[in-house]
């Protein structure tokens, strides 16, 4: 997969933590130390269904301090691709997952003079990092986490006991929400504000901060993260006259080099213009993914960066 | 692989040169005839052995004169060392990357022992043996990227990701190709490169940044950049203009084969796992006309791109006014034989 170096670890520990939400600790295979992280970073979990792979992204809740486990929290979803099932139903201490290096698109801005953070549900997964790497940085900082009831919140001890009354709790059973009107006013300028939780609730924190006046710059937020890889689709090597299955974890580039084509390729992150490819015709539609091409040139359907674009449909013809 | 270090000097009476093992490993930057600039980033991946690519930090037969060089250079002015305090995070990460990377692979020279905050850090070719905590800057004679840069090869940035860009917010620049630490401190992607031409209008540095932006911990990538340098000075900066801008003039067609020479930037970038920052290191390698030659491919080739170079890059890279003097000592080592594709000798 190119979205980076794949980690094998094994569930050390899991934890029921509420009805909804299991919180797993992971340790590397090898034994080694996991790598460091910055708060608000998540690792991309692959999961083995008998054959079928399945991958979603988590933030990373904690590392041990010696390096030798990652915590992540895991809400039970009932969503299609049923990776949360999979990890609530059939995975226990013991088992091995994959994960890749850690990504953070989430992170803290360090110029920041304080962070209002905003947590909704399993949201506050990120957001526990983030608070626990501003506290060691003694930054200034608030937390503000909404949950369904005191039974939902996962991670209610853990905060107040390293937080104080730095932590702010909204219950919906109580009629408590967070509420822009009450956060927003009299912080110092250079605030930064970060969200994370259901689509409704950042949706109506980031209107709420932008009415009040405040700049783009200074509001963050995560959705529900995006599976990483695509649907699978079939590519046709016209001039190897091969046919080739794209898996959903494998990028369009790796499924012609393991076709055994020798294709062009150098940054392998849409940016170098190596990769470009001729199409000769394509059954479904193509999802350009690269900064490399024009607007034009992606709306054209004449050209597809292997490395980082694919087709969303049945198959794809490829002048290779 | 014990590596004999030499004794030269980048300055003054200038002994610096390329044993014929160095001049075999010289990142070479020119796989065709003809050069213009591209967002020519590749993974950082380990290449052939011996060359400056098989391990990510590359530690050379210069290593110990170019850091009493930078020595002298901080000690004269100590602005070529700028960090803002919110990168003291990106410090430390950088100084686990250098020390993990010069102590595995060069295990003759560089040893690092750790026991949890505890590390103890031992350096032969200079003699420094060093216990430290990890994170306490207190435990350090120098904060940590100064620290580790004074005893690692090549200039290195670090970068702040935030708003979509990226800020040069700290650094260690003392062997730059005319551009200043000092001035672009705090400038963003596209400020800092506002200077160099063409590229812009082509689109290079949009997506290069975007590119950047995205980049990943675990995944380093690398770029070659070269200009030319009149005698083989490591610190040719703009705050130092008036001491070297002058040797530009001093270039005869006798003295040519051994005056000019062909500087490479191997410029690698590293996602940090702490801060989310980015390192951008800049090592500067340099090699006369007359070693380059030595290698008939070379010889060939780099007549060819710098006979053929855009006069606009010739300028930029203050090339114009020794340029022809070095074609015209270049075109007796090509007899127009086709060259083979790729950086690497025949
Ligand atoms: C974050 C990492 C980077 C830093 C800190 C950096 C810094 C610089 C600086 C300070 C200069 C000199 C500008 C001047 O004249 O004052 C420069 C030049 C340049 N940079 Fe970057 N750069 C970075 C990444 C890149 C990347 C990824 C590319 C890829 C295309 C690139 C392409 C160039 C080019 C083409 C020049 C002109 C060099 C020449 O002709 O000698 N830079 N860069
Ligand atoms: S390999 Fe660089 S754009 Fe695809």
């Amino acid at each position: 997969m190119s979205g980076g170096v794949e980690i094998p670890v094994r569930v050390v520990d899991v934890e029921q933590a509420t009805q909804t939400v299991k919180r797993f600790r992971l340790a590397a295979l090898s034994g080694e130390p996991l790598p460091s992280f910055s708060a608000g970073a998540h690792v991309v979990v692959t999961m083995d269904d008998n054959g079928r792979r399945m991958r979603n992204p988590y933030s990373l809740i904690d590392r041990a301090d010696d390096g030798s486990t990652y915590r992540i929290g895991v809400l039970r979803t009932p969503n299609s691709r049923g990776g949360s099932k999979f990890m609530h139903e059939r995975v226990n201490a013991g088992d091995q997952l994959v994960v890749t290096m850690p990504v953070n698109l989430f992170p803290i801005v360090r110029t920041g003079r304080k962070h209002l953070l905003v947590a909704g549900g399993i949201g506050i997964t990120p957001i526990y990092a983030m608070a626990n790497e501003l506290r060691r940085r003694s930054a200034s900082y608030e937390i503000h986490y909404a949950m369904r009831n005191e039974a939902s919140g996962a991670f209610i001890d853990e905060l107040r006991a390293a937080h104080g009354d730095r932590l702010k709790l909204y219950r919906d059973d109580m009629q408590e929400f967070v509420s822009v009107s009450q956060i927003l006013p009299n912080q110092p300028l250079g605030t930064h504000l970060y969200v994370c939780g259901p689509e409704g609730m950042i949706d109506a924190i980031l209107k709420g901060g932008r009415d009040a006046g405040w700049a783009d710059e200074n509001l963050h937020s995560e959705r529900f993260l995006a599976p990483a890889g695509g649907e699978p689709f079939s590519v046709v090597l016209q001039r190897a006259g091969i046919t080739a299955e794209v898996r959903s974890d494998q990028s369009l580039l790796e499924a012609i080099e393991e076709a055994g084509v020798d294709a062009p390729f150098l940054c392998r992150g849409g940016a170098c213009g190596q990769c470009e490819t001729a199409v000769v015709s394509c059954d479904g539609k193509l999802v350009h993914n690269d900064h490399f091409l024009t607007e034009e040139e992606h709306a054209s359907g004449k050209k597809i960066m292997t490395c980082v674009s694919r087709l969303k449909g049945r198959e794809l013809v490829l002048d290779l | 692989m014990t590596i004999q270090f030499k004794t030269e000097t980048f300055r003054d009476d200038f002994t610096f040169s390329n044993s014929p093992e160095a001049i075999h490993r010289f990142p070479f930057p020119f796989d065709k005839d003809e050069y213009m600039y591209a967002v020519n980033i590749e993974q950082h991946m380990p290449g052939p052995v011996k060359s400056a690519f098989e391990f990510p930090i590359d530690i050379d037969e210069h290593y110990v004169s170019e850091m009493k060089d930078r020595a002298l250079v901080l000690k004269q002015d100590p602005l070529r060392c700028q960090s803002l305090p919110h990168m003291i995070t990106a410090e430390w990460d950088l100084l686990e990357l250098l020390m993990e990377s010069m102590a595995k692979n060069y295990p003759e020279h560089f040893t690092l022992t750790r026991d949890g905050d505890s590390w103890h850090w031992v350096n032969g070719p200079l003699g420094i043996d060093q216990k430290f905590t990890f994170g306490d800057t207190s435990t350090l004679p120098y904060p940590p990227m100064e620290y580790i840069t004074r005893q690692c090869q090549g200039d290195f940035n670090l970068i702040d990701q935030r708003n979509d860009n990226l800020w040069m917010d700290a650094g260690i620049v003392t062997t730059q190709a005319d551009w200043s630490l000092d001035f672009d401190i705090g400038m963003n992607f596209m400020e800092w490169h506002a200077p160099v031409p063409l590229a812009h209008d082509i689109g290079v540095f949009d997506r290069a940044l975007k590119f950047l932006l995205n980049l990943q911990q675990g995944r380093p990538v690398r770029r070659l950049n070269w200009t030319m340098t009149i005698n083989p000075r490591l610190d040719t900066s703009p705050e130092n203009y008036h001491k070297w801008g002058v040797d530009r003039t001093t270039v005869t067609p006798e003295n040519v084969g051994n005056k000019v020479h062909l500087r490479v930037e191997l410029q690698a970038l590293w996602r940090l796992p702490r801060s989310n920052a980015i390192v951008f290191s800049i090592r500067a390698y340099l090699i006369k006309m007359e070693e380059l030659v030595t290698i008939p491919k070379w010889g060939r080739r780099f007549h060819r791109v710098l006979r053929d170079l855009k006069p606009e890059l010739a300028d930029y890279k203050g090339l114009t006014r020794y340029r022809q003097m070095t074609v015209d000592y270049l075109s007796k080592f090509d007899d127009g034989a086709p060259t083979s594709p790729g950086f690497f000798p025949d």
